[in-house]
């Protein structure tokens, strides 16, 4: 039996597989129908109605976003009356809708804002209650502003279906419809990880970071605050999107440019970060191996999932490598190791770090975070605060000539670079974890079976004669997965990556927005991800504890891999946490 | 456990004992009062009737009288309701404190209590139950049992055909065969959109899969319906054995009633009906020593609405928050849990087991051409006698409100009447002679629907009275689609702006729009029917 089905849409012959929606057969032949809860991989539940077409023989019109097509459909997407019917929704939703456009924070990239110019809305044809303006702003990542809430449900999908937690859901029913939080509590009080993926699924500006430019903007300015910054591997392969360069365009050097341009006294990189983090995390991973204790080790540098973990699965907590994340390390490092050889009074030092990450914005202000009582990093911007930074003084990104970063806190090898994308952790320590148990050069440098986009990667490592089993998982629904094996006794895994984000921190809840459109054709999180990988091709060095800065500081600073010090300064610990907080 | 021997032998002992509920010259000494414990006349009272009639012939030592608790009537103006039988004499708005005096005067002096007696829309004192108007023109096949069976003793049940049907069909018919004879009788779905129930039964049996599920609607959520409550108050068996009948025509092992939480006696009923019925061994494993296996589980619909559609029932079936499914898939392909699931409503259901008794041919006998059997109306608002009323399609309108519902009280005119609840359309005293049937009530701008029938005389306002369904709308509405959450909204905030006399004519231009749009762009049936009232009533007041 043949697998394909033909149908005609506008007078067009389509020749399509079984299982194709009549949104996805259109695209086929170059027609466009207009969306707006539709997002591809995401949601496609067809409650916006703006996608509906005209199918001969059905009654009332059919949202083509999950309609599938049929052998002999005829579909009209373009006629008067289906227009007229879409922009009677756009006329109700904007009924309905908080029209601060020139406030938002979504101006100039909401996807509301695009169909009414696309609809030519120049009036309010109707008039009537609006919804109820609800502002939770209580979590230190994440603000949801229920007024501009077009009850689209992608954060929903996303929340449920590709992280599985259901931090939100629709509350209410008809007009006082609205996505809240279990119980309308803050998402501060419930179980959200703060991994922000919701942020990225919304269409308009009814979520978004909070916003810490402020503190940022005023430590540069004052002349008694010692500004340090640092720059995350996954933020440099998507901030150019935010000045219309193409994706995954690696824009590092416009980055050091444009930050000291900002005023930062010391411009570093985290990913020499990551090199110490790694280095860490490979003995670590060792020392359990040859005690062959809480294992498998699983890594600890997403905050997200460390949320996840604590609040979810604390049965597994001594699983966790107590290494802390990058910039965590790195900021310890900075107040300490840093200041003492450049003389600077640490306490006077403002350490910000710019993230693909607004869980990282929790994480910074963790009691755990704190050395000689003083936070590692005072303040987490996402990638998108500071392109708005970057916009608000007047920078020219594009044309902006390249700097490297700051010597001596700014080298880094390749295996911190990929860091930033789902495997690079593991990959990473795999380069490390293989010389120290061999005491051999590794040759073969490239893990190919933990790279790539499948959910969970499980592969078979052979490191001097001995199988090492690891697996590989992003997005916390696949984390899910992997732990419940794990917790079954199903699987033996020796060593685990988890990254709260799919894609890994390349699509953290702190990188550019992309619309729903350009998602549809555009394969983001390859993009990105080949641009970090390249970094690492190109890199002189690609295993971490090459790193010269770091050989040296372990010489001179903090003596022993893994010894008291290391542990003071880059390890923490974890705590069980409960997922609701019903008193607030 | 019971074998179907077990069965017969209850069936025809018990027959005899009850036969005087059906036959006034059976052969008893015994005398049987029965007392409507219907959900309304419980409100008014009727446990305590029933408790004070078994008191008072204890203390007084009166031998050969039962008292039992039965469905509704159907007169529901009247209630409390008591008949006593033999002489079946009918006692209207009966209070607790009657009880002495009915036993003194009816029971041991024998002359019957006058002053209880109904008056009847002539004037007329009506000493029994047929010489009413209001049943004259009715005809009873869904509510036979109602008013005649104790609905929480199986015996009883049993006594009136009960299981008889299920026998009929394990051991005389192919699932085929059952099939072809409700297709054949012409049976449509009582919920409203009338979907032939034969195709639907057939569509679902020939879906591919080894699981298959029963579903029963009775979410009846319209206002002033109340058809299915009845059904499952008065005879919650019949409901039940004609599951099970789906069950063996369609190859479903399990069903699921969906009750409002809103009608706790029916859910108690029903529930009651299940645990008999598991006792007898007639549900469960080897129903009857056959290989046929069937159980059925009570979910209760926590009053939204919506979640009488049948994709937002299956939903909340499910465990899920009730909200519409895009169809297709249709549930006899991809219902509960993806697999092909039957979907009936309480009424429709109430007549499968007569049609398999009596045949297709004696039900496509009764009806119209291309509506069969009868319809249960659930009569309210300006008409004398509010009730539960059972009519063969093709009455018309007028014989309802006038002869059966006894016309408008207080001297007023008949204005219109509203079937079809919120969804439906009203119908004007111009179309009160067109016989009741799925097509020309469609014709006319309304629709069957589920049965709720609300008459309004000449005092009511029908801006208002679209403002009051719309405003139903709103709150239900259960805001997937964006056209229905907010669309409803804006129409009845211009509905709003006419009846407070500062609407234009842009504003009636409006809603039209509106209504049409939401019409043609919601996803469920109820959103696509709630604009109705509004622009039905714009059309022709």
């Amino acid at each position: 039996m043949s697998n394909m089905i033909k149908l005609n849409i506008d007078g067009i012959d389509v020749e399509v597989e079984k299982g194709t929606t009549i949104l996805q057969a259109a695209r086929k032949v170059n027609i466009n129908i207009p969306t707006l809860c539709f997002l591809k991989g995401v949601n496609a539940t067809g409650d916006c109605r703006m996608c509906i077409v005209d199918i001969e023989g059905r009654r009332g019109f059919s949202p083509s976003c999950n309609t599938l097509a049929e052998e002999g459909m005829k579909v009209k997407t373009n006629t008067i009356e289906v227009n007229e019917a879409r922009r009677t929704i756009l006329d109700l939703i904007l009924s309905a809708h908080n029209r601060d456009c020139l406030t938002c924070v979504r101006n100039g990239n909401c996807e509301l804002q695009d169909l009414c110019k696309q609809f030519g809305v120049t009036n309010i044809k109707y008039e009537g209650e609006k919804v109820k303006p609800h502002i939770d702003d209580l979590s230190p990542s994440i603000v949801r502003d229920s007024s501009k809430c077009i009850l689209c449900k992608r954060c929903v999908s996303t929340c449920k279906n590709i992280q599985n937690i259901c931090a939100i859901d629709v509350a209410g029913r008809g007009f006082s419809s609205r996505i809240a939080p279990t119980g309308d509590k803050s998402l501060n009080n419930v179980n959200c990880t703060f991994c922000g993926q919701c942020i990225l699924a919304c269409p308009v500006g009814a979520l978004k970071e909070k916003d810490d430019t402020q503190i940022v903007w005023e430590k540069l300015r004052d002349d008694n605050t010692y500004t340090v910054v640092q720059v995350a591997p996954a933020v440099r392969v998507a901030l150019g999107e935010e000045f219309g360069m193409p994706v995954g365009t690696n824009v590092k050097g416009k980055i050091v440019t444009a930050l000291k341009m900002l005023g930062f006294n010391k411009v570093f990189d985290t990913n020499t970060g990551a090199d110490f983090t790694i280095v860490e995390e490979a003995n670590e991973f060792v020392e359990r191996l040859e005690k062959n204790e809480e294992l498998p080790m699983i890594t600890s540098c997403s905050p997200g999932w460390i949320n996840f973990i604590e609040m979810n699965y604390p049965d597994l907590l001594s699983n966790l490598s107590t290494c802390k994340s990058p910039h965590q390390m790195f900021g310890a490092l900075l107040k300490s190791y840093y200041a003492e050889k450049e003389n600077i009074d640490p306490k006077k030092m403002f350490v910000v770090s710019v993230m693909p990450c607004v869980a990282k914005k929790y994480e910074r202000a963790r009691e755990e975070m704190k050395n000689n009582n003083l936070y590692n990093v005072d303040a987490v911007i996402t990638t998108r605060e500071f392109a708005r930074m970057i916009k608000q003084a007047n920078i020219d990104f594009v044309n902006l000539k390249d700097e490297e970063f700051d010597s001596p806190m700014g080298e880094a090898t390749g295996a911190a670079a990929i860091f930033g994308t789902t495997g690079g952790v593991m990959e990473a320590a795999l380069r490390t974890a293989y010389e120290i148990i061999t005491g051999k050069e590794l040759k073969n440098i490239d893990f190919m079976n933990v790279r790539g986009e499948k959910g969970i990667k499980r592969a078979n490592v052979n490191i001097g004669g001995k199988e090492i089993k690891v697996a590989v998982a992003h997005g916390l629904g696949n984390a899910r997965k992997v732990l419940d094996e794990i917790k079954e006794g199903k699987a033996d895994y020796q060593f685990v990556e988890i990254m709260a984000c799919p894609g890994g921190c390349i699509m953290g809840g702190g990188q550019p927005i992309v619309n729903s459109k350009k998602r549809l054709d555009l394969d983001i999180r390859t993009l990105r991800a080949n641009a970090l990988y390249n970094i690492d091709k190109e890199s002189k060095l690609r295993k971490s504890h090459e790193n010269p800065i770091l050989i040296k500081i372990y010489k001179n600073y903090l003596g022993d891999i893994c010894g008291d010090k290391a542990h003071e300064l880059l390890h923490t610990h974890y705590k069980q946490r409960d997922k609701y907080n019903l008193k607030d | 456990m019971k074998t179907l021997e077990e069965i017969k032998k209850i069936r025809e002992q018990k027959r005899a004992e009850l036969d005087l509920r059906v036959n006034l010259s059976a052969n008893t000494v015994e005398k049987h009062i029965l007392v409507c414990h219907g959900t309304g006349c419980t409100s008014s009272k009727s446990p305590q009737i029933i408790e004070n009639f078994k008191k008072i012939l204890e203390e007084k030592n009166i031998k050969n009288v039962r008292v039992i608790q039965t469905g509704c009537f159907g007169l529901c103006a009247k209630g409390p309701i008591v008949i006593i039988r033999p002489e079946d004499v009918l006692y209207v708005m009966v209070k607790p404190e009657d009880c002495e005096e009915i036993i003194d005067s009816h029971i041991i002096k024998g002359k019957i209590l006058e002053r209880l007696l109904c008056k009847d829309i002539d004037e007329k004192i009506v000493k029994k139950l047929d010489e009413l108007n209001f049943y004259k023109k009715q005809k009873r096949i869904a509510l036979k049992n109602c008013g005649v069976i104790d609905p929480e003793n199986i015996d009883e049940y049993i006594a009136f055909d009960g299981y008889r049907a299920l026998e009929k069909v394990l051991f005389e018919m192919t699932p085929e065969e059952v099939i072809d004879e409700v297709t054949k009788s012409g049976l449509r779905g009582r919920g409203g959109a009338g979907f032939p129930t034969g195709k639907k039964w057939s569509f679902t049996r020939m879906a591919n899969g080894t699981q298959k599920y029963v579903v029963c609607n009775a979410d009846e959520g319209d206002p002033g319906a109340f058809m299915d409550r009845s059904i499952l108050e008065g005879d919650p068996h019949c409901v039940l054995e004609a599951m099970m009948i789906a069950g063996y025509a369609i190859g479903a092992n399990k069903g699921y009633i969906y009750v409002r939480a809103e009608y706790p006696i029916a859910v108690h009923r029903f529930q009651t009906a299940i645990n008999q019925a598991r006792e007898y061994g007639i549900l469960g494993k080897k129903i009857f020593g056959t290989d046929f296996e069937f159980d059925i589980e009570v979910r209760l619909g926590a009053g939204a609405f919506v979640c009488g559609e049948e994709t937002a029932l299956l939903e909340s079936v499910e465990g899920k928050t009730g909200r519409p499914r895009l169809k297709p898939p249709f549930p006899a392909n991809s219902g509960l849990w993806k697999k092909p699931t039957l979907i009936n409503n309480v009424e429709t259901y109430a007549n499968i087991t007569k049609i398999i008794l009596n045949g297709a041919k004696w039900y496509s006998s009764i009806g119209t051409e291309n509506s069969k059997g009868t319809k249960v109306f659930a009569l309210g608002g300006n008409v004398v006698n509010v009730g539960l009323v059972e009519v063969p399609m093709g009455t018309t309108l007028r014989e309802i409100v006038f002869d059966i519902g006894g016309g408008i009280p207080n001297g007023h005119e008949f204005k219109a009447a509203q079937t079809g609840g919120p969804s439906g359309g009203c119908i004007t005293a111009e179309n009160l002679d067109t016989p009741i049937d799925y097509e020309s009530l469609t014709q006319i701008g309304s629709m069957m629907g589920s049965g709720g029938l609300i008459v309004m005389d000449d005092t009511k306002c029908m801006v208002n009275l679209a403002k009051f369904y719309l405003g139903f709308t709103v709150d239900e509405s259960c805001g997937k689609c964006n056209p229905c959450r907010i669309g409803t909204k804006r129409m009845l905030e211009i509905l709003d702006k006419i009846t407070k006399g500062e609407g234009t004519v842009a504003d009636i231009d409006k809603l039209e729009f509106l209504a049409n749009i939401i019409k043609k762009t919601s996803v469920c049936g109820l959103r696509t029917n709630s604009t109705k009232p509004c622009t039905k009533y714009i059309k022709v007041f």
